[in-house]
């Protein structure tokens, strides 16, 4: 498998950034996860590190707030062997009146290799890409885009239900604010999944919006129907301040109508997954007894997070050239 | 007339001095932006003889005095004729009539408080009716704030694919719709600032069958571009005209504006409502702004297209296929203008004065931002190769802009100063 992989990487050019999945073929995103797989092995030998990345510098950009992909990226670049630096908005020059650019100019001049940015701002990584000289992780911008949790949810799709393709994924909430719905969008639609969007139609705007970028998608504001045979519940988390923007009446009623509960997970396919990108309001968007129930995958996410971004870093390091 | 010098302007088109209705200025208080000398030197280059300037200046021009500061440093420092637009409210606040009378008579040849709207209906109502008596339009910037929030980009397709917050038609067409109903109860004479929508042309249109007091402007930016400009080199492309987006990468913040730049159904509107007359005039919005207003994340950067020196190119791509006619376009650049501002329109008869613009509408370039007269770089169509050309612009038989090799003559104050930018 690992053979065949580098014949297939070798006859592509070599990819310098990772800003959404829009650009991911179905054979990148396998190579994805091929890399993936060697380096979760990686991740449960003794000395949990390869030298991939030594003497090279990751920069994590955290301009927005953030727990796990954070400290997902960080433990995957120094499970490389990469010197990494993390910085977040409060601590730095941002506090300062500093701009994006300038300090995408220091840190170059700074000798960083790779920039891993979160951006509350949409399109921020592709500013950050057009003036640095290495390459862009977009580690979430705005309501744009988040390739590495997509990428990680369909390598957790694939270990738990062994294809992606014919799946039926229900993606349940917040769509419209939601950069994690967007990268699954192209990614599912690359691997041929059949994705159902469900919301309350004010956190998702007009059916045409979505149809004309995913054409095979199909748009549902009844749970309980959208539900039936699905191979994949994706839950994405409700922020609370579209209730003061007047997106929704009260969180009791959106809670009724699309929270993920034990009965609506038993209309689904007995295999099927329950996801969840995190952070989580239990008890408003996903019970807690399905959080907790075998047919949660939401830990394997987490955990499949690290092997990803190791293996996007591997990739755009240089992939088969370097030996783990 | 013996020792008068023959212009020879075989294969171009000789049309009276474009009229501006609305472009910004920014002197006073925005001087890193553009000045009057230069955006009136944009102005020239872009066969503008007469420019209106939106008083969104800093402080505002809300006073008879701020009205003839500006007026002063017009007549030292502009190339072209600038005529002020004042404020409708004090410090555009949308809260208290400016005086009115007084500013009309120090020179304004209308009102706005444009980059905000006139939101308070109320005073928009006021404003209306007391206008009555000066004979002067109230021009007015309809975004309802309520429905555009944080909208950076034309709600729909594009928004929802980049995860960019829109800014939909509505919030546009529901204050037309307003202004509509204010214009007929009071008979004030309203204007429509840079129409942007399908909605807006027929609103517009009803409200012209029925004989309200309405009239509209449209930009070369909303007749030519579209949203599909904001996802650059990832859009689809099929348009087959003669200016590609994919030379931008996504989010170009060259291509943030104010309205936003719409869907293609709304472009084909805008351009058909021109036609028929529904939509009065073509205006630039001229709108420069500094690279650091521009080269930062989308949601944070300036709304505004630096549009003097593009304009008559962007609006020959309409005619070389055949969308709109010559003499139309002309028309809603000069004499359409002209009325609207209550401004003497230009003649071209023997013995008049000579205020013109003489353009090739056959030689091809390339745009470059970088040589602007306008401080303001800031263009989505930087880069382009265009056809049609400014040669000369001519004020009362003075050159105020003369491209190189354009025969050889007096040269006025604009010719210098062009020289100068182009030494840089």
């Amino acid at each position: 498998m690992t053979g065949h992989g580098t014949a297939t990487m070798l006859e592509r050019p070599q990819r310098r950034h990772v800003l959404d999945l829009d650009d991911f073929s179905r054979e990148e995103i396998e190579q994805v996860f091929r890399a993936a797989e060697m380096m979760k092995e990686v991740l449960t030998r003794a000395i949990k590190q390869v030298p991939v990345l030594r003497g090279k510098t990751v920069v994590n950009l955290f301009w927005e707030a953030s727990t796990r992909t954070r400290v997902s990226f960080e433990l995957a670049a120094k499970s490389l062997s990469a010197n990494v630096v993390s910085m977040t908005a409060a601590g730095s020059s941002v506090s300062k009146g500093e701009s994006l650019l300038d300090t995408v100019r220091t840190l170059q001049a700074l000798g960083a290799d790779f920039i891993v940015i979160r951006h509350s701002e949409s399109g921020a990584p592709y500013l950050v890409a057009q003036h640095f000289r290495g390459s862009v992780l977009n580690a979430g911008d705005g309501r744009h885009a988040h390739p590495s949790q997509a990428l990680l949810d369909l390598f957790t799709i694939r270990e738990r239900l062994g294809t992606i393709e014919g799946r039926k994924v229900v993606i349940i909430g917040d769509i419209l604010h939601s950069r994690v719905a967007r990268s699954n969008l192209w990614g599912l639609q690359t691997m041929g999944a059949h994705v159902v969007l469900c919301a309350p139609p004010t956190l998702l705007g007009a059916e045409a919006w979505w149809k004309q970028t995913w054409p095979g998608i199909e748009i549902s504001y009844d749970l309980d129907e959208a539900v039936k045979g699905a191979d994949v519940l994706m839950a994405l988390r409700l922020q609370r301040e579209r209730m003061q923007a007047g997106l929704l009446p009260s969180l009791r009623e959106y809670s009724r109508h699309f929270a993920l509960t034990a009965e609506r997970v038993a209309r689904a396919r007995p295999e099927a997954l329950v996801m969840h990108p995190g952070p989580m309001n239990e008890g408003i968007e996903i019970m807690p007894d399905v959080v907790t129930s075998p047919q949660s995958a939401i830990e394997e996410q987490v955990t499949n997070g690290v092997a990803i971004r190791m293996a996007l870093l591997y990739l755009l390091a240089g992939g088969s050239q370097i030996s783990l | 007339m013996g020792d008068a010098e023959v212009i020879d302007a075989s294969g171009c088109c000789v049309a009276p001095g474009f009229i501006d209705l609305h472009c910004h200025l920014r002197e006073p208080g925005q001087e890193e932006k553009e000045t009057i000398a230069t955006g009136t030197a944009a102005a020239a280059r872009g066969g503008f003889t007469t420019v209106c300037a939106m008083p969104n200046t800093e402080p505002a021009i809300d006073t008879a005095a701020a009205v003839r500061n500006l007026l002063d440093i017009a007549r030292r420092e502009a190339v072209v004729h600038v005529r002020p637009i004042a404020a409708v409210t004090i410090g555009r606040q949308g809260k208290t009539l400016t005086e009115m009378a007084e500013l009309a008579e120090a020179g304004a040849i209308g009102f706005s408080d444009d980059g905000s709207p006139v939101w308070d209906p109320h005073i928009m109502r006021q404003a209306l009716q007391y206008s009555r008596m000066l004979g002067r339009p109230i021009m007015n910037h309809c975004e309802d704030r309520a429905l555009v929030g944080n909208g950076v980009v034309n709600e729909g397709v594009v928004s929802t694919r980049l995860g960019l917050p829109g800014w939909p038609a509505a919030g546009e067409e529901a204050m037309v719709a307003r202004d509509i109903a204010l214009a007929e109860l009071t008979g004030g004479h309203v204007h429509i600032c840079h129409v942007s929508t399908a909605g807006s042309v027929r609103l517009i249109a009803e409200a012209k069958a029925r004989g309200v007091n309405i009239t509209a402007e449209v930009t070369p930016h909303h007749l030519v571009l579209t949203d599909q400009w904001v996802l650059g080199c990832m859009c689809a492309d099929n348009s087959g005209g003669p200016l590609s987006p994919k030379m931008l990468m996504p989010y170009d913040t060259r291509t943030k504006v104010n309205p936003p730049l719409r869907r293609e159904e709304d472009r084909q509107a805008l351009i058909e409502g021109l036609r028929d007359g529904i939509i009065d005039c073509i205006a630039t919005d001229h709108a420069p702004h500094t690279l650091v207003d521009k080269e930062v994340e989308y949601g944070q950067a300036a709304f505004g297209i630096s549009a003097l020196e593009t304009a008559l190119p962007l609006l020959l791509t309409l005619v070389n296929s055949a969308r709109l006619d010559l003499i139309g376009l002309i028309t809603a650049l000069t004499v359409n203008p002209a009325r609207i501002a209550g401004i003497k329109p230009i003649s071209l008869g023997l013995g008049d004065p000579a205020t013109l613009t003489i353009f090739d509408p056959q030689v091809t370039w390339t745009i470059s931002a970088a040589k602007f007269a306008s401080k303001g770089k800031n263009t989505p169509v930087d880069g382009q190769k265009v056809q049609g050309q400014v040669m000369l612009t001519m004020i009362e038989g003075r050159c105020v802009f003369r491209r190189e090799g354009f025969g050889k003559g007096t040269g006025g104050r604009a010719s210098r100063l062009e020289g100068v930018l182009d030494e840089e």
